[in-house]
């Protein structure tokens, strides 16, 4: 349910618009039209008690609370399903009202327990509250008469199979809000209402438990429950909060604002924040669940060193850690030279612990051989993006989506990655938008409940760039193009060079549907529907980028949305879905090895000087090493000391006895991080972080929008990331010194244009901001290139299809892509270290069934599967969610050693890994 | 670093530039990829192929954009 402080509108919504007035309870009121009289009361701070109704849901008139008498007309009408009109004259309190409200409450009573001083919603009970709203001062009726209370379900069993709530049935009034809400807000259809009469209650699909059923637990039911129904375990085991401090959630690049309740220190409750323009009041099972990890005994709080990676780890005192760290580092570039060591940024931690990463590379270390996270992930987008359109980001925001006619997502599954996002779409598809997906996996948006994909592509692995161009030249040779955008918008001789490239017979549907897997007449109706469908909005992820033509398709998808002027207003555009909640914040603030803060290149005098300037030393003007080029060096002995801030390449980066010789090979490796992860195994020195919930900073999310990340409670290791790396620095004798990370945004602030503007006052005041923030857009910007693209006049590049070198042989006969399923994030430090894992324990293959039925695989049978980089053993499971020839799995487990198989290749312009496509074996291993 | 790692790196870079329609354009937009991308050290490693048994497994656009590379001013 609703905080308490949380002010409910009862309705959603209405507007901007034209407004009407009205009167109630004898207050002018203006709101705008079609605004319900229940909001509107509340806007006026006329509280009309309810109990079916919020402002996250429609209107559902179930509950005959919040009935109004209206001058001149018949009968109690229900205020929130009742419209304003002009003129009206309403009263929300009268004797006949009181009446009325206190019978329907005294029903509701008299079937539901009266244990309210044990009860778990105590002090936050919506029904309890209502009753003394009311007035409510006996209760005649009830199975139990002459005592009330004795409900009817009072012999069914709780629902605890959930491992964060619990429903008991006893105590539900048939609302209907959770039912609700999850059609409504998460798009899911999982809950109903079975039975009829007194036997009505919700029930989880067909009678199923909550855990077996279709519901993700995204914690919308419980959110809305006016009763303890519906109830998160930890306020069971624990009681309401005393206290909530508005943060980020850290784990997708949607960045949902998250309001974690408390009693000291210790969450008791995450739950969305309404005001967060990411989620608009929306969680997913990760950000609203999965936060025990910050307090999982596995945390490492004091500082270790050692002196071998074979040694036993020796806990030490920070200085001492900070100090043999700048030691070692010091001696190594004393016998190796200035450019021997590096960083590696965390797209986990918030700007401003990015920022200083890169700054004491910049600095203290005097290089440029910072990279980061993003190299491995979302690196191909800035550049494709750069290339093209100008900036090195996505062009809209979220809410965006609900102007989209045509939505394609490709290389994404946004209902297991970014969830929350994902309702959105779904529920713009439920209004009649139509769906392209082009995906080698029929990821969920393909086919669930209310959603289908007019069409699904089902490409072969790497050959998006093949698909892409094709559709391309559809759009070109059948007159597609928006020819006045592309006059006016963009550069004529490079459209030119372009549109005669994708003419070519060599680049249509049927010349490349042999290497792609797609059916031509397919391709052919979704580039129709793309162009010509209204406002056309593509949605990627990792399955675009992380390719060997990773960034030639990024390219390729801004040309699409060029040729097409779908780019540059609401409801089109190009939009990458970020992985980690701050890829973009980490490119942003120059932890690129070629790039300054604002994607400004290191060569560039004016910009490198200014950051000289402030900073008080000389930049180096060449670019440093990627992450992928650091390993390499490692090997060859000309790079040995590494400061690694929340990232665990061991576990995260392709090829991982490559990886692993490399880490072995360095002289240092500083690890900072929450847990003793993959990469710990070879680090000499240990940091511990902190987590999202013990410092303060700010997170960038996938539509460029900075929010705030406050401290909730205090570092368990005593310092934030921030003050580490300081403590760093300065150890080495570069001197940082910040109190509080809003310095260090103000320092970003002053050296980066697209910052300009930001400030956490300005933060505070507004909620968010998008970037650019300058005075050119003193309140941020929500969609980009409107007028005219950043780099002036869009540039089209030729995308010709490079088969991968990653190709299928008679030895290893199908191509393996990976993924990620919704409870799990990532390389899993911090979901397996929550019930999270009571959903998904084990990574999976994913294999179909004719395939399974030539290698002899039943259903769960442990496999083998065999690339050139590695071998490693996974439970199958045979489904046809794989077209034959190709199989999946998911990398959120360490032991399942996804990333042992993986390979090396990657993408031409960003070196960022091939993990999408690997040539594999899979056998069943004997005795299985 | 490996040669050959290099050697198919670039090879990479040049197969998307090729496909561009002005041949002189594409080598010096991979020369310029690779003086804004690589680290000096790659770079230096790259061009000590020239001349020696691994120049040949050069594509010949690529080739050439790291014979402009070694060419004091000549790439941007």
């Amino acid at each position: 349910m609703n905080a308490p402080h949380d002010v409910d509108f009862g309705t959603p919504r209405v507007g901007p618009g034209d407004t009407v007035m009205l009167e109630i309870d004898g207050l002018p009121v203006s709101v705008p039209v079609g605004t319900s009289l229940l909001r509107a009361a509340a806007e006026a701070g006329v509280m009309i008690p309810k109990l079916c109704a919020t402002d996250f849901l429609k209107p559902f008139g179930s509950c005959r609370l919040c009935l109004v008498e209206i001058e001149g007309r018949k009968g109690y009408p229900s205020s929130c399903t009742t419209p304003v009109e002009a003129g009206m004259k309403v009263r929300t309190q009268s004797p006949q009202l009181a009446k009325l409200r206190r019978n329907v409450m005294e029903l509701y009573i008299s079937d539901h327990p009266l244990d309210c001083l044990t009860c778990a919603a105590n002090g936050n009970c919506e029904l309890q509250t209502m009753a003394g709203v009311v007035g409510l001062r006996e209760v005649r009726y009830g199975k139990g008469e002459p005592t009330p209370g004795e409900n009817h379900f009072s012999d069914v069993v709780k629902d605890e199979s959930n491992p964060y709530f619990s429903y008991d049935p006893g105590k539900c009034i048939v609302c209907n809000l959770c039912v609700r809400a999850c059609e409504e807000q998460q798009g899911t259809f999982a809950l109903t209402i079975a039975g009829r009469g007194f036997g009505s209650r919700v029930t989880a699909g067909q009678g199923e438990s909550f855990l077996a059923s279709d519901c993700v637990s995204c914690g919308a039911c419980v959110q809305v429950c006016p009763t303890a129904t519906l109830m998160e375990k930890s306020i069971i085991d624990k009681g309401q909060a005393e206290r909530s401090v508005t943060t980020t959630c850290a784990y997708c690049g949607v960045g949902c604002g998250l309001r974690a309740e408390l009693k000291g220190n210790e969450v008791v409750r995450m739950v969305p924040w309404k005001d967060g323009r990411a989620n608009e009041g929306h969680a997913c099972v990760k950000g609203r669940f999965a936060w025990g990890y910050a307090t999982h005994p596995d945390r490492i709080t004091k500082p270790m060193i050692r002196a071998k990676i074979s040694d036993p780890w020796r806990e030490v005192s920070w200085d001492e850690a900070l100090s043999h760290a700048a030691a070692e580092f010091r001696r190594i570039q004393q016998q190796h030279g200035r450019n021997s060591i590096g960083g590696i940024v965390s797209s986990r931690c918030t700007n401003e612990e990015d920022y200083l990463v890169q700054k004491l590379v910049r600095t203290a270390f005097g290089n440029n051989n910072v990279d980061t996270c993003a190299r491995v992930c979302h690196s191909p987008t800035g550049y494709g993006l750069k290339q093209t359109l100008g900036e090195s980001a996505g062009t809209q925001t979220f809410k965006s989506v609900e102007m989209a006619d045509v939505i394609v997502v490709i290389g994404a599954n946004p209902s297991d990655a970014h969830p929350v996002f994902a309702s959105r779409l779904k529920r713009r598809l439920r209004e009649g938008a139509r769906l392209i997906v082009i995906d080698p996996r029929a990821i969920d948006l393909v086919s669930s409940p209310h959603v289908r994909a007019e069409y699904h592509l089902q490409l072969r692995p790497g050959t998006n760039v093949a698909v892409l161009t094709a559709l391309a030249h559809v759009i070109v040779t059948e007159g597609q193009v928006d020819q006045p955008f592309v006059a006016e918008r963009c550069e004529a001789k490079a459209f030119a060079d372009w549109r005669e490239f994708v003419a070519r017979p060599a680049n249509s549907p049927e010349a490349l549907a042999a290497a792609s897997g797609v059916l031509a007449t397919e391709l052919r109706a979704a580039a129709r529907l793309y162009a010509t469908g209204g406002n056309a909005a593509i949605y990627y992820g990792l399955g675009v980028t992380e390719h060997s033509q990773g960034s030639t398709a990024v390219i390729a998808i801004a040309n699409l949305a060029m040729a097409t002027g779908n780019v540059g207003r609401e409801g089109v555009g190009v939009n990458p879905l970020r992985g980690q909640n701050n890829v973009q914040g980490s490119c942003d603030m120059g932890s690129f090895p070629h790039e300054l803060p604002g994607y400004r290149h290191v060569s560039d005098t004016p910009t490198r000087e200014s950051f000289e300037r402030e900073w008080g030393v000389s930049i180096q003007a060449e670019p440093g090493l990627r992450i992928p080029n650091m390993f390499d060096a490692a090997l060859d002995g000309s790079f040995l000391g590494l400061y690694c801030q929340g990232e665990d390449p061991a576990q995260s980066d392709p090829n991982t006895h490559h990886v692993v010789a490399a880490l072995s090979a360095m002289e240092c490796v500083v690890v900072q991080d929450l847990f003793l992860n993959e990469t710990a195994k070879y680090a000499h020195v240990f940091l511990p972080g902190a987590s999202f919930l013990e410092k303060d900073g700010t997170f960038t999310n996938a539509e460029r929008r900075i929010s705030r990340v406050r401290r909730v409670m205090p570092p368990l290791s005593g310092k934030a990331d921030w003050e580490v790396t300081m403590a760093l620095a300065n150890a080495l004798g570069y001197a940082m010194h910040y109190e509080h990370p809003s310095q260090i945004m103000d320092e970003i602030a002053r050296l980066t244009p697209t910052f300009a503007g930001v400030s956490y006052d300005k933060l505070e005041r507004v909620g968010s901001l998008q970037w650019p923030c300058n005075d050119a857009a003193p309140e941020g910007t929500p969609t980009m290139h409107v007028d005219s693209f950043v780099r002036g006049k869009g540039r089209f590049l030729i995308t010709q299809y490079v088969p991968t070198d990653e190709k299928v042989t008679r030895r290893f006969p199908l191509l393996l892509t990976t993924g990620r399923v919704l409870s799990q994030y990532n390389v899993g430090a911090q979901t397996r270290r929550t019930a999270n894992t009571d959903f998904y324990g084990a990574d999976l293959l994913e294999i179909h069934p004719h395939d399974a039925e030539e290698r002899g695989i039943r259903d769960g049978d442990r496999v083998g599967i065999e690339s050139r980089a590695g071998t490693t053993t996974l439970p199958a499971t045979l489904t046809e969610r794989v077209q034959p020839g190709v199989v999946y799995t998911t990398f959120h487990f360490p032991e399942s050693g996804a990333n042992v198989i993986t390979t090396d290749n990657s993408d031409w312009a960003t070196n960022c890994p091939e993990y999408k496509v690997t040539a594999v074996q899979v056998s069943r291993l004997v005795g299985a | 670093m490996k040669p050959d790692t290099l050697i198919r790196m670039a090879n990479q870079i040049g197969a998307f530039f090729e496909a561009m329609p002005d041949r002189e354009q594409a080598v010096m937009d991979i020369a310029s990829h690779l003086r804004r991308t690589w680290d000096p050290r790659m770079r230096t490693q790259l061009m000590d192929t020239l001349g020696g048994p691994d120049e040949a497994k050069l594509k010949a656009v690529v080739r050439d954009a790291v014979k402009a590379l070694g060419q004091s001013g000549a790439v941007p």
